[in-house]
């Protein structure tokens, strides 16, 4: 069997497969529960494929992209909530900032290499909290209700009546998210970002531009990350600073992709897709408890990922491959 | 403000330094050793506050004298999480020492919340309690014993790691691993100890801390982060510059209370850790 996944038209069938699968699943699962479980990993898979934009494929372990996940949710209801600004502008404006806080926060933060800079992110991540907290005008600690509209529609991004139309959306930024990482994946700029990853001096004297690599990578996935936080907000439609900009969400991301494998394509939506669930059903059998169970098995799956395979799931399945042909 | 209020910030800033730098002193020397940030420290830390918690709550021993049980209990720990986690990733990319040691301190939050709930607790009525009143100045007594028990303990791990063989085999591998290796000295064991050792420090931090700190499963991320401030500050690796360190850090932590918003304190210490990274990545002491 493993010669033949390797044939492409084999790759296309199944991708294709697996999305009509996709497409058909709302019709199929009526009820709100799936359909809600099934929209979050897409949410997280796409979070995870633009950290790993940067952290997969350019090397760059960032520990606090929250930051632009909050972008994104409170640009687009600050706006909707101060000049009634339909979600999809606020989404778009929301991308242009996280890009130009990624771009100020990066300029800094790239001279830094490894755990100083895994660290300076979760500072970086941290005073941004504090700041969001205290600052009054965007809702401060109380956070921020997304003004209600009405009727549904798809002008105002918000759907009251069923998922279905949130889940096409989740789907078509994950679809987005996927095709702006195959593309980097197989460009020029792909080669330079992994040239880095592996070694950063050898990149820059062989004449990459490692800098400027380096903030287009962040660039990229601020803003794919903050197109995510904008849905998120339209979808909950309340937000405040410990739901948007907290450091545990920043790990969770990274978790999601660590366990499905980062510097691979499929990597992200494999983690979603067995994390999220595990997260739900554990929530549902010890749920109301307050018993964590949830992190408790996060932590044991990534501590048992790094000691055995730290390329996750990915790695793990080639290795296999590789045995079996 | 009047120079009274300043006054008393800068001397809560020193004393809770002590303790910071303690903290800082444990994940320092690991990063040293081998170039591993303990990310679960902070955990630890919990831990050993937990611990100190229950020997109150069960068997009615004072924070103060269950301390060196806690310490022992720490450093059996510390030596459990290098022998069933930190051998298996020596070797490991850098991504995976850091998702490993995360992992753990998820683990280890969860694990508190789940046996203990997610409750503040407090130990009421410690054996030291009150406060003191110095030209005008007020000094909680578990803050002052605390502090000059922090700083206790930073004298013994000085003393060990300058004075005693061990202590300069511990230095040693810490210098050159390969060096050290040569030399005859069984760097694993080296490592464990390392580990041991900082696990320690966390306990006998925590359990100081424990006499007038609430207790929960999150109390780690704050001082842990702290920590990595105080550490950045003396530079990883350098265990006694993070005395130093740490008093900035408590210092720092009153003054940006003080004069800019209480709520934004954390803000400004976490800026420090930036401004530090980028101008003087080898901390304020440290020689490259």
């Amino acid at each position: 069997m493993a010669p033949v996944a390797r044939w492409p038209v084999v790759r296309w069938t199944a991708a294709g497969v697996l999305l009509l699968l996709l497409l058909a699943f709302p019709l199929v699962f009526t009820q709100p529960h799936p359909r809600h479980v099934v929209i979050t990993i897409f949410l997280f898979a796409m979070l995870a494929q633009a950290w790993n934009l940067l952290a997969g494929y350019c090397g760059q372990i960032s520990l606090g992209h929250a930051v632009f996940f909050g972008a994104g949710a409170y640009t687009s209801t600050l706006l909707g909530k101060y000049f009634d600004l339909s979600p999809w502008i606020g989404m778009a404006v929301g991308a242009v900032v996280a890009v130009a806080v990624s771009q100020l926060i990066g300029y800094p933060v790239f001279r830094l290499r490894g755990h100083y800079f895994a660290i300076a992110t979760i500072a970086v991540g941290e005073i941004v909290n504090t700041l969001m907290i205290n600052w009054d005008w965007a809702g401060g600690a109380r956070g921020l209700f997304v003004p209600i509209k009405r009727p549904d529609s798809f002008v105002n991004l918000q759907f009251h009546q069923s998922k279905q139309s949130y889940y096409y959306i989740a789907l078509g930024l994950l679809l987005l998210a996927f095709w702006i990482t195959r593309k980097v994946e197989v460009s020029r700029m792909g080669y330079y970002l992994r040239a880095i990853r592996e070694d950063q001096d050898a990149a820059a004297s062989l004449g990459i531009p490692v800098a400027a690599y380096k903030q287009r990578a962040m660039a990229l996935s601020a803003a794919l990350t903050a197109l995510g936080g904008s849905f998120y907000a339209q979808y909950i439609l309340f937000i405040d600073p410990d739901s948007v900009f907290p450091t545990a969400l920043s790990i969770l991301i990274c978790l999601v992709a660590v366990l499905g494998g980062i510097g691979t394509l499929w990597g992200p939506l494999i983690g979603a897709a067995i994390l999220i669930p595990l997260g739900e059903w554990t929530r549902i059998y010890f749920g109301g408890t307050g018993k964590a169970v949830d992190l408790l098995i996060y932590g044991a799956l990534i501590m048992l990922v790094s000691v055995i395979q730290p390329g996750g799931i990915m790695a793990l399945a080639q290795r296999g491959r590789r045995r079996t042909g | 403000m009047t120079a009274e209020v300043l006054v008393q910030g800068l001397v809560s800033g020193l004393l809770m330094g002590f303790v910071y730098a303690l903290i800082a002193a444990g994940l320092s020397l690991i990063f040293g050793l081998m170039e591993i940030v303990n990310f679960a420290h902070g955990e630890f830390l919990m831990g050993a506050m937990f611990a100190t918690f229950w020997a109150w709550a069960l068997l009615k021993l004072d924070p103060l004298v269950s301390l060196p049980l806690t310490v022992l209990l720490l450093a059996l720990f510390g030596l459990l999480v290098y022998h069933g986690l930190i051998r298996w990733i020596l070797g490991a990319p850098m991504l995976a020492q850091i998702f490993a040691t995360f992992g753990l301190a998820i683990f280890l939050r969860a694990a508190a919340q789940a046996l203990w709930g997610a409750d503040f607790r407090l130990v009421k009525g410690p054996l030291v309690d009150g406060r003191i009143s110095l030209a005008g100045i007020f000094i909680g007594l578990p803050q002052l014993v605390a502090s000059v028990g922090a700083l206790c303990a930073f004298g013994l791990l000085y003393w060990f790691i300058r004075k005693t063989e061990t202590g300069l085999a511990l230095q040693a591998t810490s210098q050159d691993r390969q060096a050290a290796m040569l030399m005859g000295i069984d760097t694993q064991r080296m490592f464990a100890l390392g580990w041991a050792i900082g696990a320690a420090c966390v306990g006998a931090a925590g359990a100081l801390l424990a006499m007038f700190f609430y207790i929960f499963p999150d109390v780690g991320a704050t001082f842990a982060l702290l920590a990595y401030v105080a550490v950045a500050l003396g530079g990883f690796g350098n265990v006694p510059a993070t005395l130093l360190a740490g008093v900035i850090v408590g210092i720092v932590e009153v003054l940006g209370g003080l004069l800019i918003a209480p709520a934004l304190k954390y803000a400004v210490v976490f800026s420090l850790y930036l401004v530090v990274v980028l101008w003087r990545p080898q901390g304020l002491l440290g020689r490259f």
